[in-house]
């Protein structure tokens, strides 16, 4: 099974839950950017947890399915359209051989998910279908998607068309959001005031924000002066290059502060002060230039339980979809 | 060799629900980055249900944990206990490699490169090499080539890109070379350009921007997704944190043929097991670089 790649958007790339354990030697797990949103896309379509999808980030492509196909179109809401007919988001759909699946203006959020039965079947690389694009590695081909590429998907699964995942499981789509963090790593380089302004000021999305990191603009901080010890260098917003947690928000030169995601840079030697937890990870991925976020710092358990919370409803979405197959199949 | 006083400022601190970074000291040091080797050595060998990522760095690791399989907090009370039996880590016995790294100096690549950016530098009518010797009190370049390649580096940690290796001399700290980065980072580095910002040299595996000072080319790669090379087949880089590095001046006919072997495929680092045994470095720095190197000249 094969779809065809008719235009590409603004970046669609290939992705799963990344590339784990190579961090020691630098590489950055990758991976989709809203976890609930790309796995509910796989439950919709009736794949095994992993299985790939497309991210579609901004702005949507123009897909030929070559095959028939079940389809689901999870994340950011850009009213997916097939053969120019609108289709419900949060649905499966059965689409033939030969319809197009195209996109109109982005509405809501930043990244959308195209699940297929079957999963996008590209070679992993070190355990993982993602794309790092930086280093031109996984993938499809180690870059986004272009017009004319002709995609492989999986066989093997029996997608059923027609269901849904209700509202109310639905995760939030990023716009002017609230990211939970946990204060630390070197925040002790901040002055005090300074992290207090960084917990309250209201912070804009800038232009520069992609799966590397997002920058952010909205107030100055200052670091506390000291003589800087061996290695730091001489910048008072340095430290001994360390590692760089996925998530965690380092401010160079005190202004602009930069939260590290998917791609990330793995370590260098500015201080990090917060890392967002790992369940606003998808909440970030959904919010773009110019969206207004702010901080707010949460406890390792407030974190923990948000984590808990978030694959409770995984799970229901889960036993609803899974419910639902068992009864077609059955 | 690393005091009570500076042990006292270890740091533990979650990065959201999964990650701990554990900064042992604020300045960097070979003794304080043998206990975050000797830490994180022992934390793999323990091979715990839910250890993700164990990333030793400087002076500090990073581990990522999966929260569902180990609560963080307990993660967290062992890595406490593993730090306490390493101690200051002098009787820590590092196995390891000291490979064999060679670098054209000043070569034309990089001085082109240090040309096109000039406008980002501290002092853009010197070269790196001259503005890196004159900082650090040389009284010649070749003075400061000398340094450079007298005394072999510690691989102190990976990161920021796949490959990237932060290189820290194996000299006292007296005798450690400091240089500022760029005032603006350039735009373009070419690949495998040799470098030195702060205290750490780095080879950049692959193009792209950068702010160290560029001193030479390294005719080898650090980082190859395609696997081509004997040493790349397993992994991406082939680096790992604790190798000793030897950059060792070559000409330009040597680095040609190095070159040559890369492109057929058939090159592969020169190197040898090695025992680092930090207390003995302390002890006598000098001696033991020499012998680290004679055990690869003999290999």
């Amino acid at each position: 099974m094969t779809l065809e790649i008719l235009q590409p958007g603004l970046q669609t790339t290939v992705q799963d839950e990344g590339r784990l354990g190579l961090y020691a030697g630098g590489m950055p797990p990758s991976g989709a950017m809203d976890k609930a949103s790309y796995r509910m896309g796989n439950l919709l379509v009736g794949n095994p947890d992993g299985l790939a999808s497309l991210e579609i980030t901004y702005l949507g492509p123009e897909i030929a399915f070559r095959d028939d196909a079940v389809i689901a179109v999870t994340g950011a809401q850009m009213t997916p359209k097939v053969n120019g007919e609108p289709i419900a988001n949060w649905r499966s759909h059965a689409v033939r051989a030969d319809d197009v699946l195209s996109f109109g203006f982005i509405e809501s959020g930043a990244r959308a998910y195209l699940a297929v039965a079957g999963g996008i079947d590209v070679p992993p690389y070190d355990g993982s279908r993602s794309t790092y694009t930086l280093c031109g590695l996984g993938g499809f081909e180690g870059r986004a998607l272009q017009a004319g590429d002709v995609v492989p998907v999986g066989t093997g699964v029996d997608g059923r068309a027609g269901l849904d995942v209700p509202v109310d499981l639905q995760p939030d789509l990023g716009g002017d959001t609230e990211l939970r963090v946990v204060v630390g790593l070197a925040s002790y380089r901040l002055q005090p005031e300074s992290l207090e302004t960084f917990l309250t000021a209201d912070w804009t999305v800038t232009p520069d924000a992609n799966r590397v990191g997002y920058r952010f603009r909205g107030a100055e901080l200052h670091f506390v002066e000291r003589e800087q010890p061996a290695g730091a260098g001489s910048d008072p917003a340095n430290v001994v290059d360390f590692g760089y947690p996925i998530g965690s928000i380092q401010i160079p030169g005190g202004v602009e502060p930069i939260a590290l995601l998917a791609d990330a840079v793995t370590g260098g030697g500015y201080a990090t002060i917060a890392t967002i937890i790992s369940t606003d990870l998808d909440r970030i991925g959904q919010s773009k230039t110019n969206d207004h976020v702010r901080f707010r710092e949460v406890t390792l358990e407030d974190a923990l339980e948000a984590r808990h919370q978030a694959r409770a409803r995984l799970d229901r979405v889960r036993a609803l979809l899974t419910d639902s197959q068992e009864h077609a199949i059955g | 060799m690393t005091t009570a006083e500076e042990r006292v400022g270890t740091r533990y601190s979650f990065g959201g629900d999964e990650w701990i970074l554990v900064e042992l000291a604020e300045a960097m040091s070979v003794g304080v980055n043998m206990r975050s080797l000797a830490i994180c050595r022992r934390l793999e060998a323990l091979a715990l249900d839910g250890v993700i990522d164990i990333c030793p760095a400087n002076a500090s690791y990073l581990v990522r944990l999966d929260p569902d399989t180990i609560h963080p907090r307990a993660l967290e009370e062992r890595l406490r206990e593993l730090e306490a039996e390493v101690g200051d880590a002098s009787d820590f016995h590092l196995q390891t490699r000291i490979i064999d790294v060679p670098i054209l100096w000043d070569d034309p690549w990089t001085r082109e490169t240090v040309k096109r950016f000039a406008d980002r530098h501290q002092t853009p009518e010197l070269t790196n090499i001259e503005f890196a010797a004159e900082i650090n009190g040389f009284p010649t370049t070749d003075a400061f080539r000398d340094a450079v390649f007298g005394t072999p580096f510690l691989a102190t940690m990976l990161g920021f890109v796949p490959g990237l290796v932060w290189g820290y001399q194996l000299v006292p700290p007296e005798r450690q070379i400091e240089v500022p980065k760029y005032v603006r980072p350039r735009t373009d580095t070419p690949e495998r350009a040799f470098s030195w910002g702060g205290a750490f040299t780095a080879v950049y595996p692959v193009r792209g921007a950068g702010g160290y000072q560029l001193l030479g080319m390294c005719a080898t790669p650090f980082f190859d997704s395609r696997r081509r090379l004997p040493d790349f087949h397993d992994r991406d880089w082939f680096f790992r944190a604790g190798d000793i590095m030897r950059y060792r001046e070559v000409d330009r006919a040597e680095f040609d043929r190095i070159r040559a072997a890369v492109e057929d495929e058939t090159f592969r680092y020169p190197l040898a097991e090695v025992e680092f045994v930090p207390q003995r470095w302390y002890d006598d720095p000098d001696g033991t670089a020499a012998a680290l190197e004679r055990s690869l000249d003999d290999a």
